[in-house]
């Protein structure tokens, strides 16, 4: 499987060579972007949410560069600096790997969280409204992202289940009776 | 074959329900009408009707629950939830309190009734003053037997049993615990909801991850160690022995969750007709699991065969399982 290190750099001849800090700015627009085309898909997100979709998520992926701010009733989705850390009322701390299985059923939120891998502080009730909303909107990662990109889209799928099968990380909603272990597809 | 009850806290988690094979699926409105009232969670009267609608052509049953304790004055929001299972097509809805069951049995006679296990009916005369007084068909029976006890009192009553077989475990006699009232002033009988996430705090404090509830501090796990969920019950307390040196403990109940799977076989001799999951609260990936193995439990049952090696631990809460009260090794 592969990891994706929290300082990110690239191996080139067996030298560990650092990336420069990704854009924010651009990639907090692309995110946004892909946020408000999610709600208009599944409008029961913010319906279930409630008064909760008024709340910040800081959301830290562990393995990932930069931690998120997720603000659903403002349909903005930010990428921040590591170090800077952004006025939130709840914090979600995970692997990358964890939040896509949840987001796709192919983990149980309440087991992560069981298991300690998945921690969460601050506004317990906008956590749960959250998972629950999310869970119920059965959203697929790249078909979202494929339906927004026109005709790139087939492109894209299959880009993605080629980089679900080398990384083994879970990209796309399982349809029912699909075996969760199986990324051959 | 036994009925397979299964959870669904949301539109989804009801089609994976009925996808994974569950012969019924329980539910309920998002109000303080049931027993599971999360943020986030339940169906609205729309959903509601176009869930029946799914689960009934694809052969599968909805029972509504309405198991929470209507409060004095305020009844009607408890009645139109009755009155809109109806219309919503259910075939039974899941009641405890006696002035509802009263209230539905006379104004929906064709309504099938199923007593909850919030009105924790133990005992054979209880069971049949509920089928005597107001036509209750089944009675989900309270955590607290044995499947010879449940044998006994399936003798005595004519009316059919459901029990639990997996998820997590509530301690007390169903519907009396007020470990939650007395930190939160929110119960489970009354607002739906044991140790609401609206008082739940958790904070990483010097490596540890502490849960709260209300004023208490109810666990304190090290990092990446298994937790549970941040009920009371299932809290970790400190207290002096008689020298005054502090215990550290779980004094009401370890973390465990119930898994029934290999006395399904005993439950069925004992004369139960359904076996019912526990976590309306979970996500539909948990019931997609725990419903397919279940039906492939039941099946091997009605065929007489072993039953098959749970696989379900994770799932479980604080990862570990436990037969509860079934065979008596009740902490
Ligand atoms: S505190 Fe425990 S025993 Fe009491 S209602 Fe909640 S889960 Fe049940």
């Amino acid at each position: 499987m592969m990891r994706i290190l929290s300082d990110p750099s690239v191996k080139l001849l067996g030298r560990s060579i650092p990336l420069p800090t990704p854009p924010l700015t651009p990639l907090s627009m692309l995110f946004s972007r892909l946020m408000r085309h999610v709600l208009s898909r599944h409008p029961s997100i913010l319906r279930r949410m409630g008064a909760t979709a008024g709340s910040r998520f800081l959301i830290q992926v562990t393995d990932m560069p930069f931690p998120i701010l997720l603000e659903p009733s403002l349909r903005r989705l930010t990428v921040v600096p590591r170090r800077a850390k952004p006025a939130h009322d709840t914090e979600i701390r995970g692997s990358l790997k964890a939040f896509l299985a949840m987001l796709h059923a192919e983990e149980d939120g309440d087991a992560l969280f069981f298991s300690g891998q998945l921690e969460i502080s601050g506004d317990t009730s906008s956590v749960v409204a959250l998972r629950n909303a999310l869970d119920d909107a059965e959203i697929d990662l790249t078909e979202e992202i494929a339906s927004l990109a026109g005709p790139a889209g087939p492109a894209l799928r299959r880009m993605s289940a080629l980089l679900e099968r080398r990384t083994g990380l879970s990209l796309s909603r399982r349809r029912l009776g699909e075996d969760p272990e199986d990324h051959s597809r | 074959m036994m009925e397979l009850v299964c959870p669904a806290g949301t539109p989804a988690a009801l089609r994976a329900a009925v996808e994974a094979g569950a012969h019924a699926v329980y539910c309920g409105f998002n109000d303080e009408t049931n027993a599971r009232n999360f943020p986030g969670l339940n169906f609205n009267r729309e959903e509601m009707a176009e869930g029946v609608a799914h689960a009934h052509a694809r052969g599968a049953k909805v029972l509504v629950a309405i198991n929470t304790f209507p409060r004095a004055g305020d009844q009607g929001l408890w009645h139109r939830a009755v009155a809109d299972a109806g219309a919503a097509g259910a075939d039974a809805v899941i009641l405890a309190d006696i002035g509802l069951l009263a209230h539905a049995a006379e104004k929906h006679p064709g309504l099938r009734l199923h007593l909850s296990v919030q009105a924790a009916a133990a005992n054979p005369d209880a069971i049949n003053l509920y089928a005597e007084s107001f036509g209750v068909k089944r009675v989900v029976l309270p955590r607290v037997l044995t499947v010879d006890e449940i044998a006994a009192i399936n003798r005595e009553i004519d009316v059919e049993t459901e029990v639990f077989v997996f998820g997590g475990l509530c301690v007390m006699a169903e519907g009396r615990c007020a470990l939650s009232s007395y930190a939160t002033g929110k119960s489970p009988n009354m607002n739906g909801v044991c140790s609401p996430a609206s008082h739940v705090a958790y904070a990483e404090v010097n490596g540890a991850q502490e849960a709260r509830l209300g004023e208490f501090l109810i666990h304190r796990t090290p990092k990446g160690a298994t937790a549970p969920y941040p009920t009371l019950c299932k809290g970790c307390f400190s207290s002096p022995d008689a020298k005054g040196n502090d215990q550290v403990g779980h004094i009401f109940e370890d973390p465990a969750s119930l898994d029934a799977t290999h006395l399904i076989p005993a439950l069925q001799k004992a004369g139960v007709s359904a076996l019912k999951i526990e976590g309306r609260q979970r996500s539909r990936a948990y019931v997609a699991q725990v419903v397919r193995a279940f039906r492939a439990a039941v099946e091997a049952a009605d065929r007489g065969l072993p039953m098959p090696e749970s696989l379900l631990a994770k799932l479980t809460e604080g990862q570990a399982s436990t037969t509860g009260a079934y065979a008596k090794i009740w902490r």
